[in-house]
């Protein structure tokens, strides 16, 4: 602790207070944008499914996530008689918390980045794994049948579609050369890294529905089957929690392919109308974009069952990400890249 | 295993078999379903339907009430194909009455009954997309079904249960237009029966969750009492419009759809294609009906007009004795059944006379497909026992009655 403290000296001081600052400029944007895109995601759907959505609260339903939040809110707490209080009540915390962090090495614009470090990539996969044990918490410490299953479910999920997903970064590690994310958007300045990769681009994608256990992979929550899943026993606030870590990590996943395969804050065209915009509207409307696929497949597909999903991942994901990756450093090696 | 499977608070460890209480408040399971499922890890072991939590003493009711009344608690049996538990009734008092149905009558209850087995595999069609997941498919099969409602509104003034079939006819002539109105239904609906089939049918997600689960042989589907699309999934020909054709069912051309393998997607293949059947019957009802009275011209049985009512002593003794005490059924017994959108649908129906019936008995589908659960989830996994449910078409209306 004092060896804390003894950090804090005058010159250091005003950096820390700026990183606050910083952090702040990233984390409040961010919970609205959590908060709007629960908005979003019930009005898409609801026009994808011939409703109007919500639009009594506010105009067009604007302050619906606001009402939601206070309802949220002001209800009890419950903890199930049977439950491990602590380990319950982290949980949710558990959750949200990996969604938020993970957004210090995500580049917004060029230089605009919390720690732009070199091994960004390395961060984001071991910050985004975290999620699963507050999801396998949550289950265990519920006591209950139907969470237990769920967790289990997810704890399967998350750590298969963790591996293809690992092998489609280590693809464009090698295409880019670096694994500091600054460095893999300007390496797309002359073209997406979706187009040459276009088949780990579609393999990203499913891995990152499955990794935030959202449709056709919902199992953990899985509504026909295991009422809530992992989160049937919670209510109030610490629900809410695990709400907006399943949205943060959603727009964390949409960021991550974003700058992975579509150029980050770059325009798509290197020329005079879309220069003029700047990155880091780009980068917001490419996130918004991934975001709007999200929407569109829930509306659209089935779910998959437990042991289908687990079979894709290992037997078809896994294959094809390897002699991808086989044929990723081939290719580097004959171009004379590596 | 413990002796007692419905303990609440055991500890649960993986790799031990434990009991999961499914429902009765459940999202998939079609209302009161209450199904103890003893699993090894996400496989089932065995199926245990509780049943009874939906019982409201249908049949001890029936036997309280006049011919007439009891017709109402029809309705509430099969809650989503209310017309065709009526048309049982109805048929069966009909024939221990001996009496003859007008044409014209005969051919609205045809086309309302078909308007129902469209309405139940729309609902049949929305839930099952819902329970596996695409739950689009429930709002779009909605938008369609409120289209058939108010079709009964018209005619009954209620949306659901709408009490509109009466031993000896229907309760009132159509009103003006809507026969139009149906055949411009009976034109859209083919395409938006497309556009819901194109949602699914070859969806590699929607067959891997159907095609192989649930597979019942056609010996099978036959020790367990099965009928309806349940037994013609299975591949056998069986349709009681076409094996006893009861009003004007032998005069609609018609085909019946049957399946190959006995699983969830061809029983989904099935019901599908009913609807479209049902289409061409609706259209043919159309053509063909004639003008002519609604009900028997036999006002013992139904009531006279209310004009005649200011005029005639007799028609207001009629009314009178209708209204309170009720017609009187000679004595004797009969089973009749129709091909409700369930399968088949039958009444017992035990009279000593009188204005009131001695027993009536009701054949539910649904109770006869429950009973197969457990043989049908038997080593499949968790997500297939809610495929199963919602292929069964369970509704706990008619099974606990």
């Amino acid at each position: 602790m004092e060896a804390l403290f003894a950090l804090v000296t005058a010159e250091n001081a005003l950096l820390i207070a700026k990183n606050l600052a910083l952090i702040l400029c990233i984390t409040l944007p961010l919970l609205g944008a959590v908060a709007y895109l629960t908005l979003a995601e019930r009005k898409v759907i609801g026009w994808m499914q011939l409703r109007v959505g919500p639009n009594r609260v506010g105009p067009y339903g604007l302050l619906q996530p606001i009402a939601d939040a206070v309802k949220l809110i002001f209800k009890e707490t419950i903890i199930p008689a049977d439950a491990s209080k602590v380990v319950f009540m982290i949980a949710p915390a558990m959750v949200m918390v990996p969604a938020l962090i993970a957004w210090a090495v995500i580049p917004f614009g060029e230089g605009m980045v919390l720690a732009d470090i070199n091994l960004g990539v390395l961060y984001l996969l071991a910050t985004s794994s975290l999620g699963v044990y507050g999801v396998l918490m949550s289950g265990w410490a519920s006591n209950s049948k139907y969470p237990f299953l769920g967790a289990v479910r997810s704890a399967a999920q998350m750590v298969s579609y963790e591996v293809s997903m690992g092998l489609t970064l280590l693809s464009i590690i090698l295409m880019s050369g670096s694994m500091n994310l600054s460095d893999i958007v300007m390496a797309q300045k002359g073209m997406w890294y979706m187009i040459p990769a276009f088949p780990m681009f579609v393999v990203f994608i499913i891995s990152i529905l499955a990794e935030t256990n959202r449709a056709p992979f919902d199992l953990p929550e899985g509504e026909a089957e295991l009422v809530a899943g992992f989160h049937a026993e919670y209510g109030s606030m610490p629900f809410a929690l695990f709400f907006l870590g399943e949205y943060a990590n959603m727009i964390l996943m949409s960021a991550m392919t974003a700058v992975l395969f579509m150029g980050g804050w770059l325009p798509p065209v290197d020329m005079a109308p879309f220069t003029w915009v700047p990155g880091i509207v780009w980068f917001a409307a490419k996130i918004a974009f991934v975001l709007f696929i999200f929407l569109w497949v829930r509306a659209t597909l089935p779910r998959y069952r437990y042991d289908q999903l687990m079979r894709l991942g290992w037997k078809v994901f896994l294959p094809f990400t390897l002699i991808w990756l086989v044929l990723t450093a081939s290719a580097m090696h004959l171009l004379g890249k590596v | 295993m413990t002796d007692t499977p419905n303990t609440v608070a055991r500890e649960v460890t993986i790799g031990e078999d434990f009991t999961l209480n499914f429902g009765p408040q459940h999202p998939a399971a079609h209302g009161v379903l209450r199904l103890v499922l003893e699993m090894e890890g996400e496989v089932i072991k065995r199926a245990d339907p509780h049943i009874g939590l939906l019982h409201r003493g249908t049949e001890k009711l029936l036997e309280t009430r006049s011919y007439v009344q009891g017709l109402p608690y029809f309705d509430r049996l099969d809650y989503v194909s209310m017309m065709c538990q009526e048309h049982v009734w109805c048929l069966a008092v009909e024939k221990l009455l001996n009496i003859e149905v007008p044409q014209r009558a005969q051919y609205i209850r045809v086309l309302f009954s078909e308007l129902t087995r469209v309405l139940n595999h729309l609902l049949w069609l929305g839930c099952h997309g819902l329970d596996l997941g695409a739950m689009s498919m429930f709002l779009y099969c909605f938008k369609d079904r409120e289209t058939i409602f108010d079709f009964y509104e018209a005619v009954s003034g209620a949306r659901m249960h709408a009490n509109y079939f009466r031993p000896g006819g229907v309760s009132r002539d159509l009103p003006e237009g809507l026969e139009a109105r149906i055949a411009a239904f009976a034109a859209e609906m083919p395409k938006n029966i497309d556009m819901l089939e194109e949602l699914l049918t070859n969806n590699r997600i929607w067959k891997q969750r159907t095609v192989g689960i649930g597979v019942v042989s056609p010996e099978e589907a036959y020790d367990w009492g099965m009928t309806g699309p349940m037994l013609r999934g299975s591949g056998i020909a069986w349709d009681l419009r076409k094996a006893q054709p009861y009003e004007v069912y032998d005069k609609m051309d018609f085909d019946i759809p049957v399946g190959k393998n006995g699983d969830s997607y061809d029983r989904y293949h099935v019901r599908v294609e009913e609807m479209r059947q049902s289409l061409r019957i609706i259209n043919q009802c159309l053509e063909q009906m004639p003008k002519g009275p609604v009900k028997v011209q036999n006002f013992k049985i139904s009531p006279p007009k209310r004009s005649e009512m200011k005029g005639s002593m007799e028609a207001l003794i009629h009314h009178f004795k209708y209204f309170t005490e009720g017609f009187h059924v000679p004595e004797g017994e009969v089973y009749v059944a129709v091909e409700a959108p369930k399968g088949e649908m039958g009444v017992y129906l035990v009279s000593k006379g009188g204005p009131r019936p001695y027993r009536a008995k009701i054949r539910a589908p649904g109770f006869a497909h429950l009973q197969s659960l457990d043989h049908m989830t038997r080593g499949h996994m968790l997500a297939d026992v809610v495929t199963i449910i919602s292929t069964q078409d369970i509704v706990f209306g008619e099974v606990d009655r």
